[in-house]
This record gives structure tokens, sequence and C-alpha cells, in this order.
């Protein structure tokens, strides 16, 4: 049974799927209970692994007894365990916000709902829990034809066009990553991480050109795939129109795990020396991220939907992480993957609350937001958490990814990104402030506004602690985050 | 020469040439069914890049027959095998996702969306 742990975190989930649409036929009601079932059990198995990770290193399983390179490896390293541990808690939260939330917005839909959102978590968890790179493609497919499913799922006019901007998009993205992995096997005649970058050197030295047009593919369709500016048109109208939940968890984990499989595949597959040094890729990423942290904070600003705000400023927050992949130094990539984290909470929490605030009151439009926090005070202040949080007001978690940015960014002798990250916070305190204002110092038109029910008000103020506790005690992930940097690099 | 080295790769010149045909139709047509055609075609393309790649020349299909010892390498067809199912599931995605946007906006030109939204 233990040996077998690191299927399960794929399994468990996946099984579940197929469970649901039978007992939804039977009772509506045991879909979510046997969701929450399913991801704690998920979420206890990775603290298991991350005990035995700690403890003995690296934790392999060959699929079906067969040896790799032949056969499909699992692996779970730090950055792996990290990620499952991340997705597993805050897909936990957010499956016990769903209750009222769906009931709501997706009465008819409640058996469908369940079953794509345990296909959407078995995906993410198989991508970041893979060792071998068509078995991952796979894995990114299953999570991204979930997605598409899942914001078309609430039936609203606009919902089922930007999903289909997003499923056209998309496809594109998976299509120049299948490219790249056949450029790989073609060169190296392997599929497995390990044995790829091993193998890599050599055949970049027979087959330079081949290596570098998988490299390009890889680049080009993960920064799709993690809406990095300028491919990131769909990623607003998504964030947008899909319902709360689904909004909450793409934008807290789907950009996430593309931001992960940028890591893998550029640190881990190609390796350090031929990123930075035999192509430049990473110093190219790392200005298109700066211009991606302005841009997204600007259009954030110009704003008046307060999804639609929230979604720009993911733009510029995925900036953050791929600033510190593409500084590819201890600090900063230590920054950047502790942005990773950072983000999947204060984002998750922002779009929470702004889903009370909707299941409340139905309104999404900033300027009416007036007084709505003496209404809704609890909501509210795990709102401003988060958003003061997002602006970098220490000691909450966002300020210290940045602080290590910044840090990483003077290390390397770019003091250019410090004045960017500097700058973006000012941006980002003008936008949030601007909400802040309006909800706290306003005189509220909302008659018999209450409280949201405390299904809901508890995921959000879970979340709300998460920033403060990440923030209080950044040593103890830092420095665990920094032990994943020096792996990589 | 240079035809006869040309000539000699023709599967990878069909490939790349149909690759560029599906990604222009997805992104230049504004009919969203063309769309889900040229994504097709794209998928084709890349099936019989990865087919090309296994294929080496005097050797059997990869089944077991008395007298051969030289086979084809089977896992790229493997491979397709599943990226044909991920074809077909997104194209299932699509399609149905275009029957609501009809349903919902009365038309699936792109440009009329834009008048009617």
């Amino acid at each position: 049974m233990i040996q077998n742990f690191p299927i399960l975190v794929v399994i468990l989930p996946l099984i579940t799927a197929f469970l649901i649409p039978l007992i939804g036929w039977w009772r509506k009601k045991y879909c979510l209970y046997i969701s929450i079932l399913s991801i704690l059990s998920v979420f206890i198995i990775s603290i298991y692994l991350l005990n035995s990770v700690m403890a003995s290193g690296v934790v392999r399983y060959d699929l079906g007894g067969w040896e790799p390179p032949y056969g499909i490896e699992y692996v779970v390293d730090l950055l792996s365990i990290f990620m499952i541990i991340l997705i597993a808690f805050i897909s936990l939260v957010i499956a016990i916000y769903s209750k009222k939330s769906v009931e709501k917005e997706l009465s008819d839909n409640i058996v469908a709902f369940y079953t794509l959102f345990m296909l959407l978590i078995a995906g993410l968890l198989g991508i970041v829990i893979t060792g071998d790179l068509f078995n991952l493609y796979v894995f990114l497919e299953i999570s991204s034809l979930t997605a598409y499913a899942l914001i078309a799922v609430g039936e609203k006019r606009d919902a089922l066009l930007a999903s289909f901007n997003y499923l056209i998009i998309g496809t594109i993205a998976a299509c120049f990553i299948l490219l790249g992995i056949g450029f790989l096997y073609m060169v190296t005649g392997s599929l497995n991480i390990a044995d790829l970058s091993a193998k890599l050197p050599e055949a970049y030295s027979l087959y330079p050109r081949v290596v570098l047009a998988a490299m390009i593919f890889f680049v080009v369709g993960l920064s799709i795939k993690m809406a990095l500016f300028p491919l990131h048109t769909w990623l607003p109208n998504a964030y947008t129109h899909a319902p709360s939940v689904v909004s909450a968890l793409i934008a807290a984990l789907m950009t996430k795990v593309g931001a992960y499989m940028m890591i893998r595949i550029m640190f881990t597959v190609f390796g350090i020396h031929f990123v930075t040094e035999v192509i430049p890729v990473t110093s190219i990423l790392s200005w298109v991220a700066a211009i991606a942290i302005i841009v997204g904070s600007i259009n954030a600003i110009a704003q008046t939907d307060i999804k639609r705000m929230l979604a720009y400023s993911s733009v510029s927050q995925i900036g953050y992480i791929v600033l510190g992949i593409g500084l590819a130094n201890s600090i900063g990539l230590t920054g950047g993957i502790l942005h990773i984290i950072n983000h999947a909470f204060m984002k998750g929490c922002l779009f929470l609350a702004v889903g009370a605030v909707i299941y409340q009151t139905g309104i999404r439009d900033i300027r009416d937001f007036q007084g709505i926090g003496k209404k809704m005070p609890y909501t509210m202040a795990a709102f401003s958490i988060a958003a003061l949080s997002m602006v970098g007001v220490p000691p909450l978690c966002g300020f210290f990814s940045k602080w290590f940015l910044a840090l990483g960014s003077i290390e390397s002798g770019k003091w250019i990104f410090a004045v960017i990250i500097l700058l973006s916070s000012l941006l980002n305190a003008g936008y949030f402030f601007r909400v802040l204002e309006k909800v706290w110092f306003g005189e509220s038109p909302h008659e018999g506004v209450d409280e949201a029910p405390k299904s809901m008000l508890v995921p959000i103020l879970i979340l709300a602690a998460g920033c403060i506790l990440l923030g209080i005690f950044v040593f103890i992930q830092s420095s665990f985050i920094k032990s994943i940097a020096n792996t990589l690099l | 020469m240079p035809l006869e080295w040309i000539l000699s790769k023709y599967n990878y010149w069909i490939s790349a040439a149909l690759m560029l045909i599906g990604f222009y139709t997805m992104i230049s047509k504004k009919n969203f069914i063309k769309k889900i055609i040229g994504m097709n075609i794209f998928q084709t393309a890349i099936i019989l890049f990865y087919i090309s790649i296994s294929d080496i020349e005097n050797r059997a299909a990869p089944i077991l027959v008395a007298g051969k010892s030289d086979y084809v390498n089977p896992l790229p067809h493997v491979l397709m095998l599943t990226a044909i199912v991920v074809g077909v599931s997104t194209t299932a995605v699509a399609l149905s996702l275009i029957m609501k946007i009809y349903k919902e906006y009365g038309t699936i030109e792109e440009d009329k969306l834009l008048e009617v939204r």
C-alpha cells in the first residue's frame, strides 16, 4: 500500500471523477462529500510523501513494473511534493467553499461540475508528479479540456465565447508542446525526464538545430499555457466569465502548474547551462516578464469589473514568477517559487471573497462596492488582507516573494528589475486601494445584505490566515524553497 | 543533389506544410467550424510527423513475423494513438461549445458575434 502512494495521488481523484456521476444519479448532495473526502485523502498521502522525501530523498514509482526509461515513471522530488501539497490544499479549501456557490450558480449541473472538478485536480496532480514527458502532455490535455468545460459550465453567454477562445489558443499551445516533445524524442529516443536530461548534451552537439527548435516550441507553448504577456489574451475573458468557484480554482492553480512545467522543462530537462549560456532564453524571458508585470498592472487599473481587474492582476503576477525563472540564480528562483504558493493563496482568497460578494448581492462593478465592508465585514477583511499582501505590505506573504525577487535581480546585476518590482507595487497599490477605499469608506446603498454563509466564509478566512502565516513564518518555507532552487540550478 | 535531398524527406515536408495550413486556418478563419477543421489538420500533421520519425527504411512493421528480426520503432505509433484520443476529445468539446454558441447567439461567424454581443 505505502509503496503505491505516488500513483494513488493521481488515481484517487480520477476514480472519484468516475464515481461521481453514479452517486449523483442516486443522491446529488453526496457529490460534494465524496470530492472532499477524495481530496482530503490525497492531502494526507502527500503529507506522508513529504515526510519520506525529506527523510530519504526522491521517491520513484514505476508504472506497471516497467523500468524507466522504457516505462512511465512517477518521480516525487522536493519541487513535485511542494506543488502536490499546494494543489491538494487549495482545491480542498475551494471544494468546501463550492457547496453554496455551486448550488446557486450551477444548480442544474452539480454532478457535471464535480466530475469535471475532480478530473481537473487529477490532471494537475498528474502534471506535477509524472517523470515522463508524454505523460505530462496527456495530463496537460486532461486538465486543459476540463478547464474549457468548467469555464463554459455556467452557460452564461460570454462564458461560451471565452471558453472557445481559450480552447483554440490552448490547443495551439498543446500542439507546440507535443511538437517539442517530438523533436526531443527524435534526437534522444527517450521520453523519461531524467534520461532525457542526461542524453541532451550529446544530442545537442550532434543536432543543435533540432534541440533549439524543441526549446522554442516548449517556451512558446508553455508561455501560452501560463498566460505570459503577450500571449495572455485568453485569460481575462476566461477568468471574468467563469463561475466564481472556477475562477478561483484556475486562477490559483492552472497558471501555477504552467509555471511548474516551465521550471521543470527549463531547469531539469534542458539544464541551467543550456538555458542561460547556449541560448539566453532566461534573459529574454526576464525582459518579457518585466513588460508583463507593468502592462498587467496598468490594464488592471483601467478595469471597472472587479473579476476582470483581478484577472489582469494575475497577468502581472505571472510576470513575477517568470521573472524568478528568468533570473536563474538561487535567490531569484526562490522568489519565483515562493510567489507560486503566495499568489495561489492571495488570488484564491481574492476570487473567493469576490465570489461571496457576487453570491450575496450580484454586484461586480467596482463602483457598486460602496460600503460593502460594513455589511460583510469578515469577507471584506479577508479581501483586504489578501489585497494588501498583493501590494506587498510586510509582514504579509506577498512582500517576501517580491523581496527575494528584488534581491535576486540585484545579485545578478540587473537593477532595472528591482525598480520594476517597486514600480509595479505602486501600481498594485493604485488599483487595490481604489477598491478598498470604496469598500470601507463609502455609504452603503445595500439594504438587507448579510455576511456570507459560514461554508463560504471559513475557506476565505483560511486563505487569508494563510497569507498572514506564510508571511510571518516565511523563514520556514523560504529555506525549504531555497533547497528546491538549489537542486534545480 | 538538393532536389534529391528534398524529395528523400518528402513526408517531413508534407507534415510541415500541413501544420502551417492548419495553424493558418485556426488563426485566420472567422467561422468557428473552419477553425476546428484547421485544428484537426494541425493535429493530424503532428501525427504524420511522429509516424515519420519512427520509420526506418527496409524494416518490417512491428508485428512478430517468422524470418524477420528488424522492426521499425513501435513507440511513436502508440503515442499517437493517445494523441488521436486527445484530438477527438478536443474536437468533441469544441463542437459542443459551438452548438451552445449557435443556440445563444444564432451565429458562429466571429465578426457577426462581435456585432450581436
